[in-house]
């Protein structure tokens, strides 16, 4: 739902564009540095992803920026062409704020892993997602610490055999998406490493969305956590397993016989057979509601043996962002423009002065 | 009205205590302001809990506020004061051993019930024994005069009348040293202007004040201070707090860059926080963050973004924001930090003063990170010094620390405003084009290639076109800023970073001897100035040879520094720690000295230093 608030209402609003005619390529984007994951590695197929969708922005390179935290994931930003900021542990978001209130004409984008954003970084996301500040959060979801190598993250399973967990961990671990949601996230999604085409989809939905995007991209590891999200990648598991969060239809996974949907009864939400579901109890999804609560009880249907997993955007709502409010009280002080001397003078003398 | 003597005075201390709900910093306030537009040199010292309402009536609960205000220059709060006006039996009990004897109470009397009396272990009303016969003792029944004299004002209740004694104790302060009240009537028009009983009730109580010094027989002298003798201008009282928002401002304005701070609220900083996100007209975008990490991260982003980053803080914030404090660092970007420090370690005395921070400013984060380190003298100071870490910060694009304290923070002084074409002016020119050349000769630009005389690198901000670049805090390669784990270039950097840092320029400490052959110098630094310059005056006086000398610049120190102190048999230095700038000048210029130190929360008074240096003195005979 989109409620006029005399604020901008596009993610990109504000940032200068390529004159008409112009476009950049992916290779505009790649950086002249040897890339340096582990080959296999999830990151790669995101980075592609991210390089093969900028250009799509239509914006001028040079008012992108990137600004990471610390982790395999963050040394993201060396690898584009754009301004980047390899910053310290968890902190990406608090220097993002930053930068994206001050700078109306930037496009600002975080990159983190599931460390960095929800264990050593979780203040700060969730208060960049409660402040609504308008940048993009791309949380790398590898569920282990691959740069520290393999100790368990806040997204580990319960009994995971890390290196720090030699007999299973007893650590409750983190739902991403349920912790954006709860934060009051305006944008939550959730996509995969390895499909390019729902990858980009998403980049695109959220790089249009004015306010914090949070998209948890599930990331394998192939060194510490291989195989983590396997059962998503095979075509037929990942067929019956997906739940497609898709605006305004049903959340479905399977086919056919097998399809399986989400309906709404006395306990909350569930996932039936198609064939045995009440049709008034099926639910569509609604990116919009301004209620985050079916949001929330979907994300609750993830489990972690993967038996349906809610893929795509659980939630996009307009509400104002902490930046462009910021802006508008220094706009309505007339602080844009310039103060003068005079002003500065007046400011210093106060209201008792003396002469001698 | 029987006709009164007014006698004048050179210099008087007053201190104003009471409940922390009595309004005592307020009265304060007002009382200095009055002074201050009457021409006096004046230094204020606010001392309050940490608590924002501890147990009524509790020693724990004592608010005070001292002022000393003179005919002549005046360089501490006063040692002792002169007059203590106490609100209750815990404000007099709390302040009675700072009182020399024969000074001059005047108490609130109502205050004076058994239960009160009782709450401080008060046996008999010490109004009413001989306990105070060394004192010359007013009791007044403030409270109820002040309620008699607002009978008239029924909308208010009993409660709201009672409030209005701190009026009616600065209207009777008013009159007994001969204050206008005008500055006070247009201040509290303007803070009730939308509470018109509220407003007429305090008007009422601060002139029925002034009139009761006049009629009753209590008082039979009122006093004069004549006007201090200060270099020509246009002054006005201003806190330490407020002089260092104002030169962020102005430094804002100075160097075309816009001010955006970073902050989470921290005793005593928060007034930092306050006083900037009311200056949106001057374009200070102000961002209270979730934690300190926050804030200082909002700041050093907004930083990368071509703004004046700044963050203010106190001592536990200061270590909260090590880490990030690094990463500019390694950034080598502009950034600025305030700690204004109080008590510490952990939590320690939030609203007490001490100097404790500098070890913390110097070296308290990972590995070889080298800033610079500045601190403001007095309250005003606290203006340029601002302009000065700004100057620093733009020019050498390093995190600049600056180490208020609580004392500068809420004390206040006369300011002789400066003309803003007077201020330095410092453009900041930021990288535009490329400033390289790579191996096939093409244009490029790099990162880390440092301007050869500052040796800071160049500052390109995100929207530059043909610029973009990558910074990080992992180690860079020198020139170009690509990742580099080569020993040499680490060993390189780590020398080059700190190379920046020992060259910036700072100016030659200049060294007051008026005898010009004085053996021992007092050097201080921080907040130490005026007690020091007044322990030289007291000696001096007393015929002895002085020198002192004022450090600003903690890192780098001013060149001429050990050669200043190897001009001395012997060099005392005051420090509210346990002798951290000591520890740093032995080891840095082998030197001896003669460190002297206390940590109450409170400044040295100007007695405690000359007997101090006096004793030095002796040994050196
Ligand atoms: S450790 Fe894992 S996450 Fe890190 S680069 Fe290697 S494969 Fe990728």
């Amino acid at each position: 739902m989109s409620v006029d608030i005399g604020m901008p209402s596009v993610g990109t609003s504000g940032v200068p564009r390529l004159p008409d005619g112009e476009a950049l390529s992916r290779k505009d984007f790649t950086s002249d540095q040897e890339v340096r994951w582990c080959p296999g590695c999830g990151d790669y197929a995101i980075l592609a992803a991210v390089q093969g969708f900028l250009p799509e922005l239509g914006l001028k390179r040079e008012n992108i920026v990137f600004v990471s935290g610390i982790g395999c994931s963050s040394r993201f930003p060396y690898y584009l062409d754009t301004y980047g900021m390899h910053s310290i542990h968890g902190r990406a978001p608090a220097i993002a704020t930053g930068l994206a209130t001050s700078r109306e004409d930037l496009s600002v984008w975080v990159v983190t892993g599931d460390g960095d954003a929800l264990s050593i970084g979780g203040n700060h996301l969730i208060h960049a997602l409660r402040r609504n500040v308008n940048i993009t959060i791309l949380l790398f979801n590898n569920k282990i610490y691959g740069l520290t190598k393999g100790q368990y993250s806040p997204t580990s399973d319960v009994g995971a055999i890390t290196k720090s967990t030699p007999v299973g961990s007893v650590d409750a671990p983190f739902n991403p998406v349920s912790l954006a949601l709860g934060a009051e996230a305006s944008f939550v999604a959730r996509t995969m490493d390895s499909d390019r085409k729902h990858l980009t989809d998403v980049l695109r939905a959220a790089a249009a969305h004015r306010g914090a995007s949070l998209v948890e991209i599930y990331q394998n590891c192939p060194i510490f956590n291989d195989g983590a999200f396997q059962l998503l990648k095979d075509r037929d598991e990942a067929q019956a397993r997906l739940l497609h969060l898709v605006d305004g239809e049903p959340i479905r996974a399977g086919e056919g016989a097998d399809a399986r949907v989400v309906v709404r009864d006395v306990d909350g939400l569930r996932v039936v057979p198609e064939q045995d579901a009440d049709p008034a109890a099926v639910i569509r999804h609604r990116v919009d509601d301004p209620d985050p609560s079916t949001a929330f009880a979907i994300s609750r249907l993830d489990d972690p043996s993967f038996a349906h997993v809610p893929m795509g955007i659980f939630r996009s709502v307009d509400r104002p962002t902490y930046d462009d409010g910021v802006r508008r009280q220094l706009a309505a002080a007339s602080g844009e423009g310039h103060h003068s001397d005079t002003d500065l003078a007046t400011l210093l003398a106060g209201n008792d002065t003396w002469t001698v | 009205m029987t006709s009164k003597t007014t006698q004048t005075l050179d210099r008087v201390v007053i201190r104003f205590a009471g409940d922390s709900g009595d309004g005592m910093q307020l009265t304060g306030d007002r009382f200095t302001s009055d002074s201050a537009v009457l021409g006096n040199d004046l230094s204020t010292l606010p001392n309050f809990p940490a608590e924002i309402r501890a147990p009524q009536g509790t020693l724990p609960g004592v608010s005070s506020f001292q002022l000393h205000f003179a005919d002549h220059d005046v360089l501490t709060p006063g040692d002792a004061p002169d007059v203590l006006v106490a609100m209750n039996p815990a404000a007099l009990k709390a302040n009675l051993g700072d009182l020399p004897r024969g000074a001059t109470i005047i108490a609130n009397s109502d205050e004076f019930t058994k239960r009160n009396l009782a709450k401080v272990g008060y046996a008999d009303n010490p109004l009413e024994d001989d306990s105070l016969e060394s004192w010359q003792v007013h009791a007044v029944p403030l409270t109820s005069i002040t309620v008699e004299a607002l009978a008239e004002h029924d909308a208010l209740t009993r409660k709201d009348k009672e409030r209005a004694k701190n009026m009616f104790a600065l209207g009777l302060l008013s009159w007994l040293y001969t204050r206008p009240l005008d500055g006070t009537v247009s201040f509290l028009e303007r803070k009730f202007a939308t509470k018109p009983e509220i407003l007429a009730a305090n008007l009422a109580a601060l002139k029925a004040g002034h009139a009761y010094g006049e009629t009753t027989e209590t008082f039979a002298v009122q006093y004069a201070v004549a006007p201090a003798r200060m270099p020509g201008g246009t002054y006005r009282n201003i806190t330490g707090n407020l002089a260092l928002a104002y030169g962020l401002v102005a430094a804002a304005h100075q160097t075309g860059l816009r001010l955006v701070l970073g902050s989470y609220p921290i005793t005593p900083a928060s007034d930092l926080l306050h006083t900037l996100s009311g200056l949106k007209r001057f374009g200070v975008m102000t961002l209270q963050a979730e934690d300190e990490i926050a804030a200082v991260g909002a700041a050093l982003g907004a930083s990368f973004g071509g703004s004046l980053g700044v963050t203010t803080t106190s001592g536990p914030g200061l270590a909260l924001k090590a880490e990030t404090i690094g990463l500019g660092v390694s950034l080598e970007l502009p950034l600025i930090v305030v700690d204004v420090q109080r008590g510490g370690p952990s939590t320690g005395l939030p609203t007490k003063t001490e100097q404790a921070d500098l070890l913390q400013a110097m070296f308290g984060r990972n590995g070889e990170s080298p800033v610079a380190v500045i601190a403001p003298s007095t309250p005003a100071d606290c203006f340029d010094i601002a302009l000065e870490a700004a100057r620093i910060a733009t020019a050498y694009r390093t995190p600049v620390i600056v180490l208020s304290d609580g004392y500068l923070a809420n004390g206040s002084e006369p300011w002789r405003i400066p003309a803003v074409e007077t201020l330095p002016t410092m453009p900041v020119e930021f990288t535009t084009e490329p400033n390289d050349v790579d191996a096939q000769g093409k244009p490029v630009f790099h990162g880390y290639k440092r301007d050869p005389e500052t040796l800071a690198r160049p500052w390109a901000v995100p929207g530059t076109p043909g610029l973009e670049h990558r910074v990080g805090g992992i180690e860079k390669a020198d020139i170009t800023g690509n990742i580099s784990y080569d020993p040499t270039n680490h060993d390189h950097m780590v020398r080059t970073r700190a190379a920046k840092i020992a060259g910036i320029e700072v100016p030659d400490l200049a060294v007051d001897d008026p005898s010009g052959d004085a053996r021992l110098l007092v050097l201080g630094w921080g907040s130490t100035y005026g007690p020091i310059q007044a322990a030289a005056r007291l000696l001096r006086n007393g015929g002895e040879r002085v020198a002192t000398a004022h450090l600003r610049h903690l890192n780098p120190f001013p060149a001429n520094l050990g050669e200043v102190l190897r001009g001395y048999d012997r060099v005392v230095l005051p420090e509210m720690n346990l002798g951290q700038l000591a520890l740093l000048l032995r080891g840095r210029y082998l030197v001896d000295i003669h460190s002297h130190t206390a940590v109450r929360g409170l400044p040295f008074t100007a007695a405690e230093l000359a007997t101090a240096i006096g004793e030095q003195l002796e040994e050196l005979k």
